[in-house]
């Protein structure tokens, strides 16, 4: 089933009928497959990718690392899990290596990026450091390119 | 002053240029046009490849080779080759590594054909067995292969086009531009009709590791073909490296030291740096092969089924990376269609013609491009055909 996941991930608008035609598959099998994937949590939900700088303006994103001391009852799943309920938050995950949470958040502005970094996260019981890093430039996500590809040349002069 | 009319040769000038090119050439005046012209793969040369040239560039090997090609890579393709087709060649005495398949077939007619030979051509093909033919003096003779034999070559077609003067059969598959593919069960009567003649095949499998559910079969395999066969292949297709021109023959010793000549004199060796690559491509890329043809078959199947639906009937090709569906519901020309797509909705097309008059009737379309890519044109086309019913 790898094939119909691999196509629904860059492109999540294909139809039942063009997967089942390039899966040879009946347009029945691919909705229950779909259903199946849905149900079991392999397929957690469909979102569009945005390239971000061009669709929002006045805002700017950040990645900050968090090095994080567990303590009884309150474990890194708990932190994260509080912090990921700020809706600033675009992703968080726990790292191995040097840090322990790697956060990406949205803000409009280096002054909100900064406030929630010393209001928010400096304050929570367990984070010991923290360390902010800006996005300058995405040139690729999710599988896609953001900036221009390269232009096609095949049959020119 | 000069008059070139008497200086060209008129052999040369009596030549057609490629029926391709004039598409691209109108493409190229037009903005926002969506090409589904091109005959060669959209993806990269996968990078470990890229990287060995690198290394081989790093290290200066930057001179000649002997001019039947890097003995290690006449090794890598002996090996490849008895993996692929079961048949073994001698790297030091039956194997050219050529500078593309293009040159493999150029050599192969050079070194066969003298004036007046008959050549066996089955069409719609490639554009350049005709031409190589006709410069050698020879004499093109054209089966024309047919939708309702799914475009196969039969073997009452092929008894029906020998004659005396047959020097050699050209074996195109599987096919560009029709997609077809020629399974052992479809090969085994042709054998049966060489085996007591004297005529060679030259088989062009460029595309045998491009086949879509079922397995490459060559004639080469058959009892009592080897003898006979020039086996050519390369590296454009399969492993995306058309800009690399890098191919290779595979004969018997008597026709390959005939060729080697004509390889020696023309072009002394072919590309250095890219035989390096070469290697690794053979050696360690099928996986970067197998996702390919992955691909491909996606693309390709959302292709058979758009055009079928949009009532252009289309022939499932097995193999290569075009689809080639029938305008003939339309009235319209292949030419015709052709051109109106590509003034009124800025779609490039090939029409069938360029590979043959048999042609006539169906377009070219290559799937070397992204599914939102085919997308797009498949969106065009509707609205093309749309527009053609009302006026």
């Amino acid at each position: 089933m790898n094939r119909l996941i691999n196509l629904l991930k860059t492109n999540a608008r294909l139809t039942n009928a063009q997967l089942a035609a390039m899966l040879d598959m009946t347009e029945e099998d691919v909705a229950a497959e779909i259903k199946n994937l849905e149900d079991s949590g392999v397929i957690k939900g469909y979102s569009t990718i945005i390239d971000e700088e061009a669709a929002y303006k006045d805002s700017i994103s950040a990645y900050i690392e968090l090095s994080v001391t567990p303590k009884a009852h309150v474990g890194y799943d708990e932190i994260a899990r509080h912090i990921a309920a700020y809706p600033e938050v675009e992703s968080i995950s726990l790292m191995s290596g040097g840090y322990d949470l790697a956060v990406t958040v949205r803000c409009k502005n280096i002054k909100e990026v900064s406030s929630f970094v010393y209001q928010r996260l400096a304050t929570i019981d367990g984070v010991i450091s923290t360390s902010t890093h800006f996005f300058l430039q995405k040139y690729k996500e999710n599988g896609i390119m953001l900036v221009d590809a390269a232009k096609d040349e095949r049959g020119q002069e | 002053m000069i008059d070139y009319s008497k200086l060209v040769g008129k052999t040369a000038s009596e030549i057609k240029p490629s029926g391709i090119r004039k598409y691209f050439d109108i493409a190229a005046t037009l903005d926002d046009v969506i090409s589904l012209g091109v005959g060669e793969p959209d993806f990269q040369t996968p990078w470990t490849i890229r990287r060995s040239a690198i290394v081989a560039l790093e290290r200066g090997k930057t001179f000649y080779t002997a001019n039947a090609g890097l003995i290690k890579l006449r090794q890598a393709i002996s090996d490849y080759t008895y993996s692929h087709v079961g048949v073994s060649y001698d790297p030091s005495k039956e194997i050219i590594v050529t500078v593309g398949g293009s040159e493999a077939i150029d050599l192969t007619i050079r070194t066969i054909i003298e004036p007046g030979d008959e050549v066996i051509i089955p069409e719609p093909s490639f554009v350049c067995y005709k031409p190589i033919v006709q410069l050698t003096g020879g004499v093109p003779v054209i089966i024309e292969t047919k939708r309702e034999n799914n475009f196969k070559l039969t073997a009452a077609d092929l008894k029906a086009a020998i004659s005396p003067r047959t020097k050699l059969l050209i074996l195109p598959y599987p096919n560009n531009p029709t997609g077809a593919i020629m399974t052992e069960e479809d090969l085994i009567p042709i054998a049966e009709i060489l085996k007591d003649t004297n005529i060679a095949v030259l088989t062009d499998e460029i595309y045998s590791e491009l086949t879509y559910g079922k397995e490459h079969f060559s004639i080469v395999s058959l009892d009592g073909m080897r003898e006979r066969t020039i086996y050519v292949n390369g590296f454009s297709k399969a492993f995306a490296m058309t800009g690399w021109r890098l191919g290779y023959m595979c004969g018997p010793n008597e026709i390959i030291k005939q060729a080697l000549k004509v390889h020696q004199f023309g072009i002394m060796s072919s590309p250095t740096i890219s035989q390096y690559a070469a290697i690794e491509a053979l050696k360690n890329c099928s996986d970067d092969v197998s996702s390919m043809v992955t691909e491909y078959d996606q693309r390709r199947k959302y292709l058979v089924n758009s055009f079928n639906k949009l009532g252009l009937d289309c022939f499932t090709p097995e193999g290569a990376f075009y689809v080639f569906p029938s305008i003939k519901s339309t009235g319209l020309s292949s030419d015709e269609f052709c051109e109106r797509l590509l003034y009124s909705k800025r779609v490039a097309v090939i029409p069938g013609t360029a590979f043959g008059e048999s042609g006539e009737g169906y377009i070219r379309v290559s799937y070397a491009y992204s599914l939102k890519h085919l997308m797009a044109a498949i969106e065009r086309i509707s609205e093309f055909l749309e527009e053609l019913k009302k006026s």
